[in-house]
């Protein structure tokens, strides 16, 4: 836990150093009329940084904080990479082949896996879900969802 | 008393047959649209426009603001249920109203929320139908220095007594602040923060961001106890609703600041339901007995967030109505109807078509007596909802709201920018750093950068301007207060232990 805090803090404290330099190349003082692009991101990210550093020094100089807590707890992480991984598959899934496809394939995929229904259920839940969600976004909302290599078959 | 005559003349038009079924309708769309997260009230509102214009102008207004009603009451029952907020003014709600539905209360959470929106609803279309020129005017008086007040209580009365480590709730605020600020300067029209990449062009949408940090990062949290949702819950029965009413008189107060708050939140122009929101919780919290146990799942949290976010709702008509301003997003798009149906909004609007406006009014407390009776009696389907198992809920939810944020900008990396924030969302919970400044930042941050900024250009520099300008230093010196207060908290033991330690031994 001390390593995540410690870790999270000088990751955030990068980015103020980020935010700093631009607020710089914009200008942070007073423009033509009024206080410059960089103005207000400055004392942002100033402020950022300065609780960053508070942060780790208050870690640093007391080895008692957060003793012994776990950023995950150790047999937490297999369930919470369980759920996890399919999403980000899911989503790279849906670059290729759409939303529809991605969809039925990562519902069907988690129902089996992890919820270990039937294959009829499945079949069933994720072609329902897929389908319905077609004449939803397509047909009615007229919200176009992305369609992969697909897009010039089944895209309006 | 001419007034009176008039809204019943509204009445009369807006029970007519067909405007009841399209009121009807656009109270249901509404509350889908409310449910789905990230396709919200303000672009459901906005696709369906061009749906009113075969209807007469009339009828048009009522059925887009029957969308906007069904939106403020529909929200909220995603972010209680699932930690999903389905619009922005939700977000909120998902503080306390979660909790409850994980306590096994989500059907009181969610009768909190409907009935305290109602009353609140109610209340507001009085002050609207009776005060609706006086209060325009008062709107008007609102300046920059104003606006950047009131932003600075709201945002105070958060980091002032938020539960934890005040160093987290800042940096939480901060950041959130700065994701605001990516995308173009509003002022000047310079990219800033984007580092060079093109996407980043149009900033951190905020519907995006918390359906990523709020939805998707619950579920990897939900992910770590056991692969279920907890929060199994009955119904809504006589007594429940009973129950409910009797808990908000006792707590009218908080009710009634929320309304209040939320009203005037909603009139100001360009601010709506969403920052209303947050600073009738935030007040809230202030003000309650309990403040530690905000968050928790305390039915204050609800009844002031959800009472304001429709109050705000029916406030930012007001100002549309009565001066062509809108007093929100939604409220804009409503008024480009408004133009293309011929009307001119603004104080002849009143005179010129008294059925427009009255038929509008009326339908306000049609649309809202409809939408709690769909609300109370949908509950029980809507906590049903929660008994599906999680194989198959769980990646519906990651579904849907991977279609909200696909839509809101018609790209992938949208959705690739939620899950980025479900994980940072899990990563601050485990941290205990709070998500709620963070979305308090977002949602605010370029109001109140251009508030500010406008404010230093009238006053040439000067920070004085915030304290010479009665409404503004009012609230600037109680938002220092709050600001300096956790200091002070962590300071009275040293303090009392140099004061009060008897002197003398040595």
């Amino acid at each position: 836990m001390r390593k995540a805090e410690i870790l999270t803090s000088i990751i955030l404290l990068v980015i103020s150093a980020l935010v700093i330099y631009e607020a710089s190349r914009l200008g942070f003082g007073w423009g033509l009329a009024g206080p410059q692009p960089g103005f207000f991101i400055f004392w942002l990210g100033l402020g950022l940084g300065i609780c960053c550093v508070v942060t780790v020094l208050q870690l640093l100089l007391d080895r008692t904080i957060l003793q012994g807590h776990d950023f995950i707890a150790k047999q937490s992480l297999p369930t919470v990479l369980a759920v996890f991984l399919p999403m980000v598959g899911a989503i790279l899934l849906m670059e290729f082949v759409g939303f529809y496809i991605a969809s039925a394939v990562y519902l069907a995929f988690f129902m089996r896996w992890v919820g270990r229904f039937s294959w009829g259920m499945v079949l069933l839940v994720a072609f329902f879900f897929a389908f319905s969600h077609y004449l939803l976004f397509e047909k009615w909302f007229l919200v176009p969802l992305p369609k992969g290599f697909l897009e010039p078959y089944i895209g309006f | 008393m001419e007034s009176l005559a008039n809204l019943w003349m509204g009445f009369g038009v807006a029970l007519s047959p067909y405007n009841l079924i399209i009121g009807s309708v656009g109270v249901f769309l509404g509350i889908i649209i409310g449910i789905l997260p990230g396709l919200g009230g303000t672009s459901g509102v906005a696709i369906l426009l061009p749906l009113t214009f075969v209807m007469s102008p009339t009828s048009a207004i009522i059925f887009l603001t029957s969308i906007y009603w069904g939106a403020l009451f529909g929200g909220v029952i995603t972010s209680i249920l699932f930690n999903i907020p389905g619009e922005p003014w939700s977000v909120a709600a998902t503080f306390d109203g979660y909790p409850m539905a994980k306590q096994g209360r989500a059907g009181y959470a969610l009768s909190v929320a409907f009935i305290g929106g109602f009353f609140a609803s109610l209340l507001s279309m009085i002050l609207f139908s009776f005060f609706a020129p006086a209060l325009a005017e008062v709107a008007l008086k609102f300046g920059p220095p104003e606006y950047f007040a009131v932003m600075l209580l709201a945002f105070s009365t958060f980091v002032g007594l938020g539960g934890g480590s005040a160093i987290k709730n800042l940096m939480s605020a901060l950041i959130g602040f700065l994701l605001a600020s990516v995308g173009l300067d509003i002022v000047t029209g310079t990219p800033r923060l984007i580092f060079d990449s093109i996407a980043l062009l149009s900033g951190f949408n905020f519907v995006t961001v918390c359906i990523g940090l709020f939805g998707i990062g619950e579920i990897l949290l939900s992910a770590e106890e056991s692969l279920e949702f907890k929060g199994e819950q009955g119904k809504i029965g006589i007594r429940d609703v009973i129950t409910t009413v009797v808990d908000i008189f006792r707590n009218w107060m908080t009710w009634l600041t929320g309304t209040v708050l939320g009203f005037w939140v909603g009139v100001l122009p360009g601010t709506g339901a969403t920052p209303a929101s947050f600073m009738a919780y935030g007040v809230a919290k202030q003000y309650s007995r309990y403040p530690e146990k905000f968050g928790t799942g305390v039915m204050e949290g609800v009844l002031s967030t959800q009472s304001a976010a429709q109050a705000a709702g029916i406030g930012s008509l007001l100002p549309l109505v009565t001066l062509g301003v809108p007093g929100s997003p939604t409220a804009a798009v409503m008024l480009g109807g408004l133009y293309i149906w011929g009307l001119q909004p603004g104080p002849m609007l009143f005179i010129e078509k008294p059925d427009f406006v009255w038929g509008l009014i009326a339908s306000m407390y049609i649309g809202n007596i409809i939408g709690l009776l769909m609300c109370l009696l949908l509950v029980p389907f809507f906590t049903i909802i929660l008994r599906i198992p999680y194989a198959i809920l769980a990646p519906v939810i990651v579904l849907v709201s991977s279609v909200g944020a696909y839509a809101v900008n018609n790209r992938m990396f949208d959705v690739w920018l939620m899950l980025f924030f479900g994980v940072v969302g899990y990563a601050f919970k485990k941290l205990q750093i709070p998500l709620a400044p963070l979305a308090i930042g977002l949602v605010l941050g370029d109001m109140t950068e251009t508030a500010l900024r406008q404010s230093l250009i009238m006053s040439k520099g000067s920070l004085a301007i915030f304290f010479t300008r009665p409404i503004a230093a009012t609230c600037t010196v109680i938002s220092l207060f709050l600001f300096i207060f956790p200091s002070l908290r962590l300071a009275m033991p040293w303090i009392k232990n140099r004061l009060w330690t008897p002197q003398g031994g040595g």
